[in-house]
């Protein structure tokens, strides 16, 4: 675990050189490729059209793709069927951090920079705001209004750039083990004051069980502040403020301290091979997740077939239809890549058209209204689930995302230091609304060294 | 029998020998220690447990793997299952990554190994100008650990167009500042001056000299560093992580990571079973290669600890 951290922080050093690197290296590399005279890289992005997309098809040719996501393998091969002319070559490399440090390690580099890159949401405008990444508009994703669900839609606009194209989304909703609940005579919380008194009862009842874990987590506490209507982060350009102590946030710290006191939380970390013991034996008995999860948990949970359900998001008020997104990815373009045609109809092809019919087959979660709406999608009966419609709640939940989240221009490595600072009020007795402004000045002082300016 | 080192020179020997000498000293008349027995114990069973651990968990399926005691079986023996669902697992890539792993072995390790011994040799035998400055650069690289060398390394690589390609490992993989450092002092003591003399009297060459009369004498040492060599390539891990993006080229650590990570994202599959045989299989090469070489190397230490 030490090493991991270690590791983490290694790796966040690491982009953070590429990145304040990056952001004057593309300036000059670009300038270099293109004649004098030339407006740098949007200029060059605006010379494709719809007509080069289609030509680009016709002549054929190859581009890397830089993703982890399974269900797009089934996509790249339908793609090639389509159009044999094109070579997609697929690449695994790495998850998450590791694939963003190899990114801008290669953007900074000039050289191995992949044509298209998946790319969560939360870390999209870090890429963004270097210019690591193409912006869309240019190349006509502005006409995709309505296409997406407007989380997602609205997290790939930084500014006023589109800077990728949604893949899947997550909004969030209750996962929970009905035969624990059953047996603990516990009802489906459908607000948090109700899913904090069914975790005291569970875990009254049974000390080993607990309504869900949390061991400290960057993505989930943002989602929660998010759907609390809480904007801890404002950004405008690069003028950045963060405050903590707004009313979303401390309308989600006010619960979550008294889970955290009572020690109604597994301590548990998401991910770990304990988390999928205790999803699997019944001692973690619900998650609040995002819409992606029921393919890890048919997959990582085989234990739990039959017991698991679906349920909307607890609500802050009784009969209230809000819900944030956790996690979700998008694919995006680098600036650098060699073939932006080519890329952005692969873009296209995997995000909008047939190849979302391949990815939500192979069980993604996707983020095209048309999909979500689709009869077929909706109806479609989970056997692990015990044959409930779960996509009918999840896509629900993705049409009640609380709008206007935004996250900073460094949230990967705001992440990376999560647990040093907030995640101290799971393990000491700092409250969490401490552990949040200390996590908030660490950011700041982090912008600050970046060259952000910072916003009181 | 002296069981001391020589006097002429004491100092110096000792501190240039200093990772190679072992001095056993037999405790007078067989006595034994409870404490030191208790001791032993522990640091065996600390040492141990891990690898316990790892051939029980490897005999498990995923679901036995979340369900049972870590230390002991579960009801369902799976480890031929595993074994076999390892090598055939993404389309076989296990195999893969354990030929792209004895490729960085053979050619990275075995290539740090005889460059230290030409090295070290040289640096031992040969009196130039400069070789105390050699010396403090030696020992200077010794101290900088190859994670802070992987950055700067991965930027001059890709300027070069040499990332991810096999070069990117095996390049770096062939400096090893302590196997150089290791065939000098061992080299000094073990490789008398007088057969050199003799040997050039007799007319032979340096390179023949070396191959020829050199070498055999230099076998413990060079067996030391070969393992050594062999352990840090075969364990390499952030080098390859950063330098490589083709999953058709990462040595096994990395490959088993990439695994373990599928368990971490939304929609990926976790294979846990998968991870603990891979690495199971992973570790048994490094065994059988300890057991192999270890009486050369036993020999080794020993070497030059007696005076005759």
């Amino acid at each position: 675990m030490a090493i991991t951290r270690r590791r983490a922080l290694l790796l966040g050093a690491a982009l953070t050189v590429s990145l304040t690197a990056g952001a004057c290296g593309s300036s000059d590399s670009s300038g270099g490729s293109g004649s004098a005279g030339d407006a740098a890289a949007p200029a060059a992005s605006a010379a494709v059209s719809g007509a080069d997309i289609e030509k680009a098809l016709d002549t054929g040719g190859s581009i890397t793709v830089w993703a982890w996501e399974p269900t797009l393998k089934q996509v790249v091969e339908d793609f090639q069927a389509k159009y044999p002319k094109v070579k997609v070559n697929l690449v695994n490399a790495g998850t998450g951090n590791d694939q963003y440090t190899a990114l801008q390690n290669a953007v900074k580099a000039g050289s191995g920079v992949p044509d298209v890159a998946q790319v969560e949401y939360y870390a999209l405008p870090q890429f963004a705001l270097a210019k690591s990444v193409a912006d869309l508009g240019a190349l006509g994703a502005g006409t995709l209004d309505g296409t997406f669900t407007p989380g997602p839609w609205s997290s790939v606009h930084v500014g006023d750039g589109i800077y990728g194209l949604p893949m899947d989304s997550g909004p969030m909703a209750l996962f929970y083990n009905k035969e624990v609940f059953d047996k603990y005579d516990l009802e489906v919380p459908a607000t948090w004051d109700e899913f904090a008194a069914a975790a005291e009862k569970l875990h009254r009842a049974n000390p080993k069980a607990y309504i869900t874990n949390d061991a400290g987590d960057a993505g989930f506490t943002t989602s929660m502040i998010w759907q609390a209507g809480g904007k801890p982060y404002t950004v405008d350009g690069t003028t950045v403020g963060i405050d903590f102590t707004e009313p979303g946030t401390r309308k989600f710290t006010a619960l979550w301290q008294k889970l955290i006191d009572g020690k109604l939380l597994a301590p548990v970390t998401s991910w770990s091979d304990e988390w999928y013991k205790g999803l699997g034996d019944g001692t973690i008995a619900g998650l609040v997740i995002g819409a992606w999860m029921p393919a890890n948990l048919e997959s990582g949970v085989k234990a739990g077939e039959g017991k698991w359900q679906v349920a909307p998001m607890p609500q802050w008020e009784a009969g209230g239809r809000a819900t944030a997104e956790n996690g979700g990815s998008s694919l995006a373009i680098p600036e650098a890549g060699p073939n932006k045609a080519l890329a952005y109809a692969f873009l296209k092809y995997a995000t909008v058209d047939e190849g979302v019919r391949a990815r939500v087959d192979g069980g993604a979660f996707p983020a095209t209204t048309a999909q979500l709406q689709d009869p077929r999608f909706q109806d479609k009966e989970f056997p692990y689930f015990g044959g409930q419609k779960v996509n009918k709640v999840l896509a629900e939940s993705a049409s009640q995302v609380v709008g206007g989240w935004s996250y900073l221009p460094f949230q990967v490595y705001a992440n990376s230091i999560f647990n040093d600072t907030a995640g101290k009020a799971y393990t000491s007795s700092t409250t969490l609304q401490d552990g949040l402004k200390a996590w908030q000045d660490a950011s700041l002082t982090y912008g600050e060294e970046q060259g952000f300016t910072i916003k009181q | 029998m002296a069981t001391s080192t020589p006097t002429a020179g004491r100092s110096k020997t000792i501190a240039a020998r200093g990772p190679l000498v072992v001095r056993r000293r037999r405790s007078p008349r067989g006595r034994r220690s409870a404490t030191l027995t208790v001791l032993t114990a522990l640091v065996l069973v600390y040492t141990l447990l891990p690898l316990v651990w790892l051939a029980i968990n490897a005999t498990k399926t995923q679901e036995g793997l979340l369900g049972s005691f870590g230390l002991w079986f579960a009801g369902d023996f799976a480890l031929f299952d595993n074994i076999a669902a390892t090598f055939a697992y993404g389309d076989g890539i296990f195999v893969r990554w354990l030929l792209n792993t004895l490729l960085y072995v053979v050619a990275g390790a075995g290539g740090a190994t005889l460059l230290a011994a030409l090295g070290g040799y040289g640096l031992a035998k040969f009196d130039f100008p400069g070789r105390k400055a050699v010396f403090a650069v030696v020992i200077g690289a010794v101290a900088v650990p190859g994670t802070a060398l992987a950055v700067p390394t991965f930027l001059m690589f890709s300027k070069m167009g040499l990332t991810d390609t096999p070069w990117a490992i095996i390049i770096p993989s062939l400096v090893s500042p302590f196997g150089l450092y290791l065939m000098w002092t061992f080299a000094t003591d073990a490789v008398p001056e007088e057969i050199l003399e003799s040997a050039r009297v007799d007319g032979s060459g340096e390179f023949r000299t070396f191959f020829r009369i050199s070498l055999p004498l230099l076998a413990p040492g060079l067996v030391t560093v070969l393992l050594f060599n062999v352990v840090a390539t075969w364990n390499n891990y952030f080098l390859p992580l950063i330098m490589l993006k083709d999953p058709g080229w990462y040595p096994l650590t990395v490959g088993l990571k990439s695994w373990n990570q599928q368990a971490l994202t939304a929609g990926g599959e976790a294979v846990f079973n998968l991870v603990i045989t891979g690495s199971l299989l992973t570790i048994v090469p490094l065994i059988a290669a300890f057991l192999l070489l270890q009486r050369y190397w036993q020999s080794g230490l020993a070497a030059g600890s007696v005076k005759e």
